[in-house]
């Protein structure tokens, strides 16, 4: 074994293991594929990518694109920004961009290729904006440049990453930057007055009054318009939100301050006008936290390929998906996925479903089959029939439930919705009551009391606490590798009390992890397994194959395969046996045997050992359970009940163990929960999870990789941050309760305005203090109770 | 002291450029990515006659 570790080496080029190593340049590479991207960026003089990081580069074993549809004339029309005769823009999206080394790479294409005029990378977007002259290389000729060098772009036309929200927020920054140069003059203008003005410098009073109006007036029209169209959109629809006072603040202040100032009674309210919008539309920003490389909208488009290969005759061209129609002939190649629900009509199907059932294990079709739409081909190229249009295969038509077209999600009320309500009616109350009061006596005591209760009772510090401590939540939580869709996300998760989890790939771990290997074999066996097992097309041997895939095949002799038992084959004058216990002869069969999958193995009627294809839970499984007392657990699978006995210690009785569940039953599954009046929180990471994703209170969607494809969602969680689950939903109550007490000291704070508002007695210099002041106090606040709340519940 | 008027309109002129500049900053796509630049400056131009 000592010996084995001193002649490993690593690939200069990525950085793996290099079994069979292969020297090129006094440098040692783990296939043809690394070996080649070298040798392209040695000969164009790029050999720095090498220098700024060690193995910097992604493995190229596998190479298998094919990038033909990109000569489709109308694809490369939706896929380009630009496009005129001597210059085409595109913008490419490189998941694999990681390091300071891509981005120099990616920047020195014109290094390559001189038709390619400039590219600029942006980091976190993990894009590549690319200029190149169409007349000397194509779109097609500049991505397969871009993958020969290991940078493959995903190519998708219905990826939403594209265009988020970007536009609106670029729209609030402008507002913002207003808002603040206004209101930076006016604090300016604003200064003399309350230090007092002397006799002689009464005329400037009245010229500062007057900008002071000047700056007000594109705050008040162009930064705060927001929320006067917000205010009267909700009145009209009979609903009292936050938006309904900010703006009769807003307006009121901005109406008093041009009273005083024509009228010469006073310095008015410009300042805590500039303010109040400049720290709203600020709390708005924060609010507003978008990851580039995240996308919460995806549906089945995403993740289908941009084209498929389609046979008319005896010619193959790519035709894009939605000109897909029933009866015509495509071709599926190795790791392509299939796109709408097919017959097979030749070739070795071998069907990956992972996509749609979370299950890694490829499954077997026959000629004359039905496929459904979603699986991945593993092998040689077959020829399939279309039988239904994508849109309506058997698993895309999940999307034309009622869950996926219902515009608005509004499923749960936030605090602030809640509260805002009851806030605007007592504050119109005492407003109209302070009023009521002075104006048989001074009516114009009466007008100015109620202006001032209005002014001082704009619930600011209310419409800030929670935005400042949602959006440091959901700087918490993503730090923790648990990404949500917004911070309105944060309250549902504190109301969540029953939680459904999907099995395979939420709670399951994919892939090799779960096989595991106890026995005692040599390379030298290893290779014979290996021999062995690549001749059969069993599931199972082909995770053996995958397992020892380093090893060269040894000829092989009287192979025999008998169906569910096993196979039996002499190699190297070996006798081999690989099966099931009843087939090879086990000395001691143990209870696990019937709750693991297990192949057996036997040399020469000695055994050997086995191989488990145990399914490996994630470790967060057991915390999750645990919050058995507080949450009702279910397991919604859509794979057979195999595990059953596995998994019931895990969950409380079977009763809440549902298997073989379709997608449709998963969604439905979730509306009965609803109706029962459960706040249902599902955790899933296939497509057949999407709908019930979309119905549920709170869609989580798992993964390992949060840039790889995962169904749309609220909410997409690192699968390494599983076992947090109830530390981030016992976090998620602990900001719901610090927005409860900063909502406490915000009524504080008024009730201390108000108390100078309902006599009238509102000076401007006392809404200058205290507006800034609850600001301040409410940012300050809520973000160390939430920071210490992370600490407490150990994410920080 | 109406020098004041005319330092105050100075000042105010200034603070539009400022804007004016933002505005023009925003709408020109300088501050759409905040991270890149920062890393692209530390690498270097290759020299001409690397050795392959």
């Amino acid at each position: 074994m000592a010996v084995d570790t001193l002649t490993k080496t690593t690939c200069y080029h990525c950085g793996d293991d290099c079994n069979k190593a292969i020297e090129f340049d006094e440098k040692t590479f783990c296939c043809n594929g690394c070996k080649q991207v070298y040798s392209i960026l040695s000969n164009n003089g790029l050999c720095n990518y090498y220098n700024y990081n060690d193995h910097p580069g992604a493995n190229r074993a596998r190479t298998d694109k094919r990038f033909g549809y990109l000569d489709n004339e109308s694809i490369i029309s939706e896929l380009i920004d630009y496009s005129d005769d001597t210059k085409t823009i595109v913008t490419l999206y490189i998941p694999y961009i990681h390091c300071s080394s891509c981005i120099w790479l990616l920047e020195q294409l014109h290094k390559i290729n001189p038709a390619i005029y400039y590219s600029r990378v942006d980091f976190i977007k993990k894009q590549v904006n690319i200029r190149f002259n169409k007349k000397e290389v194509s779109l097609r000729q500049v991505v397969e440049l871009m993958s020969d060098i290991g940078y493959e772009p995903l190519i998708s036309l219905h990826d939403i990453v594209k265009d988020q929200v970007v536009g609106q927020k670029d729209n609030l920054v402008k507002k913002i930057a207003v808002a603040g140069f206004c209101f930076g003059n006016v604090m300016l203008l604003s200064f003399p007055e309350y230090f007092g003005l002397s006799g002689y410098e009464q005329n400037f009073r009245q010229f500062f009054g007057w900008l002071n109006i000047l700056f007000a007036i594109p705050v008040l029209l162009y930064s705060g318009s927001g929320y006067f169209v917000s205010a009267w959109h909700n009145l009209r629809n009979k609903v009292l939100n936050i938006d309904f006072p900010l703006a009769l603040g807003i307006a009121v202040l901005f109406i008093r301050t041009v009273a005083e100032i024509l009228t010469h009674t006073g310095a008015g309210f410009a300042d805590t006008l500039c303010g109040l919008v400049f720290f709203l539309l600020v709390g708005k920003f924060v609010q507003q936290k978008t990851y580039y490389h995240l996308s919460f909208e995806r549906d089945y488009r995403s993740f289908f390929p941009v084209a498929v290969q389609v046979i008319e005759g005896d010619r193959e061209s790519p035709l894009p998906l939605s000109g897909l129609k029933v009866g015509q002939r495509v071709r599926i190649r190795h790791n392509e996925i299939i796109p709408a629900d097919a017959i097979l009509l030749k070739g070795d199907a071998r069907i990956d479903f992972s996509f749609v059932t979370g299950e890694s294990i490829p499954v077997n079709k026959t000629l004359g089959e039905v496929i459904y739409a979603g699986g991945r081909q593993m092998g040689e190229a077959i020829e399939l029939d279309i039988i239904k249009p994508v849109s309506q295969s058997y698993l895309t038509q999940l999307w034309n439930n009622e869950a996926f077209t219902r515009q608005q999600d509004n499923r749960m009320q936030t605090f602030n919705e809640r509260v805002s309500k009851y806030f605007t009616v007592i504050l119109l109350i005492i407003a109209f009551g302070a009023m009521a009061y002075w104006l048989p006596t001074d009516a114009r005591r009466g007008v100015a009391a109620f202006t001032a209760v209005l002014i001082v009772a704009c619930p600011c510090a209310l419409a800030l606490s929670t935005p400042f401590t949602m959006s440091a939540a959901l700087g918490v939580l993503d730090r923790n590798l648990f990404y949500l869709k917004n911070t309105a996300i944060v309250e549902r998760l504190a109301a969540i009390d029953t939680i459904v989890l999907d099995k395979t790939g939420t709670i399951t771990l994919g892939g090799r992890a779960g096989v595991l290997v106890d026995a005692n074999l040599t390379n030298y066996q290893k290779q014979i397994i290996y021999s062995v097992c690549s001749n059969s097309g069993h599931p199972l041997s082909r995770q053996i194959c995958e397992l020892f895939n380093d090893y060269e095949r040894l000829p092989v002799v009287s192979y025999r395969e008998y169906a569910g038992k096993g196979i039996t084959a002499y190699v190297a004058g070996y006798f081999v046996s690989i099966g099931s216990n009843r087939f090879v002869n086990v000395p001691r069969v143990k209870a696990e045997d019937k709750i693991t999958t297990r192949v057996h193995i036997q040399f020469d009627e000695q055994y050997a050992g086995y191989i488990s294809f145990e399914q490996a839970y994630r470790p967060g499984l057991k915390e999750i359970t645990d919050l058995a007392g507080k949450y009702k657990i279910y397991l919604l699978s859509g794979d057979n009940d195999q595990e059953r006995n596995a998994l019931l210690p895990y969950f409380k009785d079977s009763g809440y163990m549902q298997f073989n569940a379709s997608p449709q039953q998963k969604l439905d599954f979730i509306k009965s929960l609803q109706l029962a009046g459960r706040k249902v929180m599902m955790m899933g990471d296939g497509l057949n999870d999407s709908g019930a994703l979309k119905q549920s209170d709170l869609g989580v969607a798992v993964t390992d990789n949060v840039n790889n494809f995962s169904p749309g969602s609220d909410a997409i969680l690192d699968g390494r941050s599983l076992n947090k689950l109830p530390q981030f939903l016992r976090f998620s109550k602990n900001t719901v309760s610090i927005i409860h007490a900063s909502f406490l000291i915000s009524v504080v704070y008024n009730l201390i305005g108000l108390s100078f508002a309902v006599t009238g007695m509102l000076s401007p210099i006392i809404a200058a203090i205290l507006m800034p002041l609850s600001t301040a106090t409410i940012i300050s606040f809520t973000s160390i109770a939430t920071h210490l709340a992370a600490k407490k519940r150990e994410l920080s | 002291m109406s020098i004041i008027y005319f330092l105050i309109g100075c000042s105010i002129m200034l603070a539009l450029v400022f804007l004016g500049a933002f505005f023009w900053a925003q709408r020109t796509g300088q501050n759409d990515d905040m991270y890149t630049p920062g890393v692209r400056i530390l690498l270097d131009d290759e020299p001409q006659e690397e050795k392959k």
